[in-house]
Order: C-alpha cells, then sequence, then structure tokens
C-alpha cells in the first residue's frame, strides 16, 4: 500500500515536471525576434505574408472587381498570402505566432504589440510614399514610442451609429439611441453593440458628453469610479441588446434581416448591406474611431518584401482603392484625388483635423493615465477584459 | 527461425529446444517478473491515454495557476490561486456555470423524450427495410456540416424566417434558441445507443409478459426500461457533455447570452488570458466527473 502510494506521488511528480518543462519549452520562442529597425533594404524574398482587417488585402477573390494585390505581386514578385481577423485581442493572438510579416493594427492593439516585442521599429526612409503621409497621422502615441517608429499610417474611420429608418420616426443623431432607457425601449431586444472590452469606451465617450460631473476626459483613461459608471450604462444597454458583434458577416446578416435596428458599425459593414432601410450617422457627440498602422513583425521572415508591402499600400492608388473599399479616411491628400469617388475624402473628412479632433482613436488603457492625470491611477485592458465578461453576464 | 533449423537435423533430439541466445534470458526475466510483462504489454496504451489524457489536464491544471501580464499578455509563470479566486468571487462566472449546466440538463431532457419513441418504433415496431431506413436517416445529419446546420437554425429563426413564417413563431436569438439548435444537433447522438439497447431486449421476453397478462405499461416499465437505462445513460451523457463544451451555437443563435465555451474562448482565443480559460475550463471537467460519480454510484455504469 505504502509503496504504491509512493510510486504514484512520484510518477505524480515526474508527470508535472515533464508537463511544466514541455510548456516553458513551448513558450520560449523569442530568441530570432528583431527589434531595431533595420538600415538597408536587400533582395526580396518573393514572399509576404499579411495579418489585416476584413478589406484590407483583396486580392478579387471576394470580388473580382476588387484587387489591388495582383498589382503589387507583379510589380515586386512577392506572393502574398494574408489573413484577416475579428478583433483586436485576436489580432494580438495570431501576430505572437510569428508567421506573418506585416500587420495592419489599430491603436488598441500596436501598444500592446509594442509591449510585447512583437513589433521592430520601421526605417521610414525606406519607405518614399511615406512622406506624403499626412502630418497629424505621423508619430502619434499609438505608432511611435519614445521618438520610436514602430510603423506606417494606413487611413482612419469612425465607429459609426447604424440604425433601420423604419425603426425610428426621425433619424438618430445622438448615441442617446443606444445609451437612453426611453429611446431603447422601442427596439428592445434589437440593438446591437461591438463585442470587445474596447466598446466601453464608447459608453465612456457617451458620459464625457452627458454627465460632465464624471470629469472623463479622455474615454480611454478611466479611473475605477469612471470605469463603473460607465459599466453601469452598459449593464443597463444590455437588458435591451438582441446581439453583440464582432464577426461584420454576423451584423451584416441582422440588419439585412431586422432583428437589428440600432448600434455601432462600420462604413464597411454598411456598404455591404442591401436593405435600403439601413443608413449610417456619425453623432453629435464624435465617436470612438481607429486609426490603424502597417507594422512589421519581429519575427518577420521576409522583411524586405513586408517593406515592399507597406511601401505600396501607401502608394496613392493602392491607398485610395483600399480605404475607399473599407470606407473610411485615406492617408494622404495624393490618395484623395486618387479615390473614384470624387467626394470620397469630404465624406469621411480626410485630412480634416478639426473632424478627428472628435474622434476618439482606440488606444490600449493602462495603468498610467492617458489624459495626463497623476493624482489617481487609471484602469488598465485587463479590468476591462474582466468589466466586459460582467456586463455581459 | 533457429527451432525450426534444429528439426531438421536429425540425430540431435535430446537437447532442449535451443532458442536465440537474445531471446532465453528475456523470456525467462518475462516469465518470472509478472509485473514486467504486464507494464511491458501495457505500456503502449499507457502512454497514448497518458499524453493525450493526463498530460493534457495536468497541463491545464498547471497553466490554471499561472497569471498573464495585461498589456504585453506574456505569461507569468509563477505560481498563484488568483484565477481560481477570481471564479468563486465573481458572480458571473457562476451564474454562467449555472446557466450552461441547465441549457445542457434541458438539451438532455428534450433529446431523451424525443429519443425514446424513435428508438423504440425503430427496435421493436418497424419492419427490417424500414428500420434500414430510419437508421439511414437518423445518421445522415451526421454527414451535413456543424456549421451548417448552425448557420441554417440562425436563418431559420430569424426575423421573417422559416419559423414566423409557417406560424410557428420565432423565439429571436438566445438561451430558447441555443436549447432547440443543440437538441436539434445531438439528437442521433441520443437516439442511437438506445435503439442499440432496445436492439438487445429479447422479443421473445416482452412476448412472455404478454403471455403472462402484464399491462403494456408494466412490461414497458418492468422490463423494458431497466434493460434501457444504460443506453439512456449514455445517450443523456453525449447531449449533456457536448452541450457542456459547445460555445460555436451560442455564438450564432445565443443573441448576448454566454456560455462556459464563450468565456473560455474569449478568454484563450481573445484576451489572451490563457491561464484564466484553463481555469474556467475546470469547471466542465470537474462538473462531468461529479455527474459521473452519481451515475456509477446508481450501477447505470456498469451494465455498458
Amino acid at each position: 500500500m505504502k509503496t504504491t502510494l509512493q510510486r504514484g506521488r512520484v510518477a505524480l511528480a515526474c508527470l508535472s515536471l515533464l508537463s511544466v518543462s514541455v510548456l516553458t519549452a513551448c513558450g520560449g520562442g523569442s530568441d530570432d525576434k528583431k527589434t531595431e529597425a533595420v538600415e538597408k533594404l536587400g533582395e526580396t524574398e518573393g514572399k509576404v505574408s499579411i495579418l489585416a482587417w476584413p478589406g484590407y488585402v483583396e486580392d478579387g477573390s471576394n470580388d473580382p472587381s476588387v484587387d489591388w494585390v495582383s498589382a503589387f505581386e507583379k510589380d515586386t514578385g512577392c506572393e502574398v498570402t494574408s489573413k484577416v481577423y475579428g478583433t483586436s485581442d485576436e489580432a494580438l493572438n495570431l501576430a505572437k505566432s510569428g508567421e506573418y510579416d506585416v500587420i495592419a493594427a489599430s491603436g488598441d492593439l500596436s501598444l500592446r504589440l509594442i509591449a510585447s516585442d512583437e513589433a521592430q521599429a520601421v526605417n521610414t526612409d525606406l519607405v518614399p510614399n511615406y512622406e506624403q503621409v499626412f502630418d497629424f497621422l505621423k508619430n502619434t502615441e499609438w505608432n511611435t514610442v519614445d521618438g520610436v517608429n514602430y510603423g506606417v499610417p494606413h487611413g482612419y474611420g469612425a465607429n459609426l451609429l447604424m440604425f433601420n429608418k423604419k425603426s425610428f420616426a426621425e433619424a438618430p443623431t445622438s448615441w442617446g439611441a443606444v445609451f437612453e432607457k426611453d429611446q431603447l425601449a422601442a427596439n428592445k431586444g434589437k440593438v446591437t453593440a461591438y463585442d470587445s472590452p474596447i466598446y466601453i469606451a464608447d459608453a465612456a465617450l457617451y458620459l464625457m458628453k452627458t454627465q460632465p460631473e464624471l470629469g472623463i476626459e479622455n474615454p480611454y483613461a478611466l479611473d475605477e469610479d469612471q470605469l463603473a459608471a460607465s459599466v453601469a450604462l452598459l449593464k443597463e444597454q444590455r437588458q435591451y441588446v438582441g446581439e453583440y458583434w464582432s464577426d461584420y458577416l454576423k451584423e451584416v446578416q441582422a440588419f439585412e434581416t431586422g432583428d437589428s435596428v440600432v448600434g455601432t458599425t462600420w462604413q464597411v459593414i454598411k456598404n455591404s448591406i442591401e436593405n435600403k432601410d439601413v443608413d449610417v450617422t456619425l453623432p453629435t457627440e464624435g465617436a470612438t474611431a481607429w486609426n490603424d498602422t502597417w507594422m512589421l513583425s519581429s519575427q518577420a521572415k521576409h522583411p524586405n518584401c513586408a517593406y515592399q508591402w507597406m511601401d505600396y499600400i501607401l502608394s496613392p492608388e493602392a491607398n485610395a482603392q483600399a480605404t475607399e473599399y473599407f470606407g473610411e479616411a485615406p492617408n494622404s491628400p495624393e490618395a484623395c484625388a486618387k479615390t473614384t469617388d470624387p467626394d470620397h475624402c469630404d465624406t469621411f473628412h480626410a485630412g480634416d483635423e478639426a473632424y478627428a479632433e472628435q474622434l476618439w482613436f482606440w488606444r490600449t488603457p493602462i495603468k498610467k493615465c492617458l489624459d495626463g492625470r497623476t493624482d489617481v491611477e487609471c484602469t488598465d485592458y485587463a479590468q476591462w477584459t474582466e468589466a466586459w465578461t460582467e456586463i455581459k453576464g | 527461425m533457429s527451432a525450426t533449423s534444429t528439426q531438421t537435423r536429425p540425430g540431435r533430439t535430446t537437447d532442449p529446444a535451443p532458442r536465440g541466445p537474445v531471446a532465453r534470458p528475456g523470456s525467462r526475466l518475462l516469465h518470472r517478473m509478472v509485473w514486467l510483462r504486464l507494464s511491458l504489454l501495457l505500456s503502449a496504451p499507457l502512454a497514448w491515454m497518458l499524453l493525450v489524457y493526463v498530460v493534457a489536464l495536468a497541463a491545464l491544471l498547471i497553466t490554471s495557476l499561472w497569471s498573464v501580464d495585461s498589456l504585453s499578455s506574456e505569461i507569468d509563470r509563477s505560481w498563484t490561486l488568483d484565477n481560481f479566486r477570481t471564479l468563486l468571487e465573481n458572480e458571473v462566472y457562476r451564474k454562467v456555470a449555472l446557466r450552461t449546466v441547465g441549457v445542457a440538463a434541458a438539451v438532455t431532457v428534450i433529446d431523451v423524450a424525443i429519443a425514446l419513441p424513435i428508438a423504440f418504433y425503430m427496435a421493436k415496431v418497424a419492419s427490417p427495410r424500414v428500420r434500414r431506413m430510419l437508421v439511414v436517416a437518423v445518421l445522415t445529419p451526421l454527414w451535413a456540416s456543424y456549421l451548417v446546420k448552425v448557420f441554417a437554425w440562425r436563418i431559420v429563426l430569424s426575423e421573417g424566417g422559416l419559423a414566423e413564417w409557417t406560424g410557428i413563431g420565432s423565439p429571436g436569438y438566445g438561451l430558447t434558441a441555443v436549447v432547440i439548435t443543440q437538441a436539434y444537433i445531438w439528437l442521433p447522438y441520443v437516439i442511437l445507443p438506445i435503439y442499440a439497447a432496445l436492439e438487445r431486449v429479447p422479443d421473445s421476453l416482452l412476448e412472455a409478459a404478454g403471455d403472462l397478462g402484464a399491462p403494456t405499461g408494466m412490461v414497458l416499465r418492468s422490463i423494458v426500461l431497466p434493460l434501457l437505462v444504460p443506453g439512456i445513460v449514455a445517450g443523456a451523457i453525449f447531449s449533456f457533455s457536448l452541450t457542456m463544451g459547445d460555445y460555436i451555437t451560442v455564438n450564432i443563435v445565443g443573441g448576448a447570452s454566454q456560455m462556459l465555451g464563450n468565456l473560455i474562448f474569449i478568454n484563450a482565443g481573445a484576451a489572451n488570458n490563457l491561464p484564466l480559460a484553463a481555469a474556467i475550463a475546470m469547471i466542465p471537467i470537474v462538473v462531468m466527473l461529479v455527474l459521473l460519480t452519481a451515475i456509477r454510484r446508481t450501477g447505470a455504469l456498469e451494465n455498458l
């Protein structure tokens, strides 16, 4: 009895040792990471692997008329493989696999990529098209850390309010449509919201405008009380939400059939919906938004083709195509001149810095308050994630 | 080989059949050491079992004792019980766990209730030709992709979809939709074991009971049901455990509600909090262990 017990214990100890060592072995792949910028480019490798939002890397396989990848492949000889992701959190996970050379990252992801050494500094001198990019997009807080540039800007756009005209006597102009009880009541079970902790910032933005006594200066810099107020607002909203979306096809279908009638969206989703009653607006309070940066993975196996891609996607032709297709503002005046819809840049207020002021670009909430407050500690992304689980219940 | 070659040589029959120099001490050792013989024989299946099951579970347990850095999502490999503390202290996890068990139980009850008459008809009433056709009919849905079936249900249940169109009325996306969809998807897994159990009930037993004057209800209650219990338990375990672990259906037709699978998926796939996901994954494992122990106590597993 005693011996078997001991044998069992020894076996268990060996087993746990084994699994610990296996797990540590798996986790320790950080040797071949390169974080400093390259001085000059070499030969292209003939291949590049890209991780991006849906609609950023179109090669005609989704829609034969939408293709700007083939031209790149022909010009540079770099064959493109790409993967789309649904949320920034998912992208971080995928980026860590080291299979991607270039990543299109929104502001809530870029700092996390840099913090986890998944991004390498970019030498913008090697990206000739970088020069014409709007100055206010360069060296922002989400693509530059301590004066080191980690990527080139792609374009930017807002998280808009989408609604079905049939469900509203007059078109809503305020986020109140998804946050105020009396307006929500009419659409109970047909409200939708973006399924990510970063959506908490949308509630914070609304509170910033409607309850100034909370003292929210920046929707990504919330102290405990401000987070609690935002969470409370979202919990109230939860009772009216039919479903949360993160897969954009799910939202397209829900608005198409009428299962959802009001909620946050992107312009590209609106563009995919054929239902004529569905419309979008930028509410008076402004909106949360994204400003995407093409970043270079620290584990990139094809850095030269990656640089070629970054330069290509910044070129006026490619940038105009990609941003117009997605429904966002291009990154340069030259790209604006190349859009097929001459009003595109006016519609999206490209280069309009005053308009961009109304937008709160996604950023990763961290303990050190982003709005400069030093007397309190802010809530970080982990707390937001936990709060998000709680809100959904 | 050497044994056959000695047989062809005449005049050396006094020698015991000589074996290869290596095989001899080896087999002697194995003959003497029962323990060694057994462990050699069992080592391959045991290694498989260890690798696939025990190591995976141990890895899960160990991971759940780690934590994660929120900004860089690097895993911090120092021991902490924080994840389990979060599970215990935060009401959300309790609510979601209860909801998941509730949905799984509802799916199981519905599936068993539907499966019993179907399986009975297949095994005892239908002619052999019809029976074959019914088995095929039950199996056919398993050939279609899970995702296709769930998305089909999303469209059936959507506004202006088939459910509304036929006048039944749609419950909308939510837990009811999840129960309906899951019950549909796991039904074959419940029908088949019950059908197999019913097939084993000899017709003569039923005839004898009838000859002795037992009314139908009594025959079902005291003869068929006891023989059926292992089949029902097997089917119920299938539908219960499969529902407990599912997250895709909930994602597609669950509306705003979430189940344990979603929390695991969000933490592992999206929030990069693998340790917390591992801790949450412990909940369904514990529930299944408790359930299986309870079933074992009743003796239903011994007849499987």
